[in-house]
């Protein structure tokens, strides 16, 4: 069941007050609303990328310019990014990845399941911090912990949105 | 002398001895060597590992520093390993753009083994066909000299290729200290205080 909080515009707000200027991203239906309000924000550029692994490097190469970055992504997309995760731990360099869940709490597809369970502790051991969130009235706040400890502390972090708040997707099944 | 193949080293220290204020990329392996023996620079951030991210790198950087030129700096294997990016850079059109591969057809720090290049892979035609404003094959010093032209001042984003002999000049190697790298880019870029967060 979806929550009446509005968490995707908590999303925004909170991206909006850590100043962030680049919006990378790869869709996920959960996702869509803040990409949208990202794209409709003229002070970010949102950039669309062919995988995640591209995103990471997007938000190495904002840093170094002087901006702040994010990368959205849905679970899937986490095993993408781990070599390209080496530069982060290497450099030092903040990174902040929103990631909607799939594989999870009431999964339908069972091709989701491998890696969106797998999510959080493939992050973990490429060295991003995890910070998972279950309710919706907590995602904005958390997101707005992660971009602090991500940008004031130099380190990876990524925010997990639990399923359980997107509502899992609905499949009609003819037996 | 003009139809003379393209010598890596050669190239790459004729661009960037114009670099004027232009922000270098490099990818791993030998296009970090060439861009090292060109000069260490403080603008210069070398991405030792992380295949196929030096085109993104140099594409969030080109976003956030949009009055300077971006000259990013690889070679044909670490461009092959994130073809998407050519999509993704050519879709997102920064104008300050500029992508070099310096194409030897070879993985030449594992052993030379062949990479797409060498068979009927073109990069340059992929890069044109995701969108890229500005594109060339450079095979011979002249045409080496006309591509640095294109990379230094063409309308972004820019792809070019340079075919270059598959000799491999001894390593010339830069920091490679990720922190040290990039406070030490952020400090030329930023001023020395807003080089940390």
């Amino acid at each position: 069941m979806k929550s009446r909080v509005d968490w995707s515009a908590d999303v925004h707000q909170a991206m909006r007050a850590a100043g962030i200027a680049q919006v990378a991203y790869v869709p996920d239906s959960g996702l869509a609303d803040i990409i949208r309000k990202c794209a409709s924000d003229e002070d970010m550029r949102t950039i669309s990328l062919t995988t995640e692994q591209e995103g990471v490097g997007l938000t190495c190469g904002a840093w170094l310019g002087g901006q702040r970055a994010a990368l959205l992504m849905q679970s899937s997309g986490v095993g993408n990014c781990i070599n390209a995760l080496s530069m982060v731990k290497a450099c030092g360099f903040p990174f902040l990845a929103i990631v909607t869940m799939r594989g999870m709490w009431g999964e339908f597809n069972p091709w989701q399941v491998p890696m969106g369970q797998a999510s959080a502790a493939t992050l973990q051991l490429a060295n991003v911090i995890v910070h998972q969130v279950d309710r919706a009235e907590d995602v904005g706040e958390t997101v707005a912990a992660g971009a602090h400890l991500a940008f004031d502390s130099s380190v990876g972090v990524a925010v997990l949105i639990s399923q359980r708040i997107i509502g899992a997707k609905a499949f009609m099944v003819s037996k | 002398m003009s139809a003379e193949q393209i010598e890596r080293r050669s190239l790459v220290r004729a661009l960037l001895d114009g670099r004027g204020s232009a922000l270098v990329v490099s990818g791993l392996g030998s296009s970090t060597w060439d861009v090292a023996a060109a000069g260490d620079h403080s603008t210069n951030f070398y991405v030792w590992g992380a295949m196929g991210s030096a085109a993104m790198v140099g594409l969030g950087l080109a976003h956030a520093q949009c009055d300077r030129r971006v000259i990013v700096v690889t070679g044909d294997g670490e461009m092959l390993m994130g073809l998407g990016a050519l999509a993704t850079i050519a879709t997102a059109r920064p104008k300050n753009l500029a992508i070099l591969v310096l194409d030897n057809e070879l993985y030449g720090e594992t052993g030379n083994q062949a990479t797409h290049t060498s068979g009927n892979v073109d990069l340059v035609k992929i890069a044109e066909g995701a969108g890229f404003v500005s594109t060339t094959t450079a095979t011979t010093t002249d045409e080496g000299r006309a591509l640095c032209d294109l990379i230094r001042d063409g309308e972004g984003p820019v792809f070019a290729v340079a075919k270059v002999k598959p000799d491999r000049p001894d390593a010339v190697i830069p920091p490679r200290d990720g922190t040290y790298l990039k406070l030490r880019f952020r400090a030329a870029v930023l001023g020395q205080a807003n080089a940390e967060p």
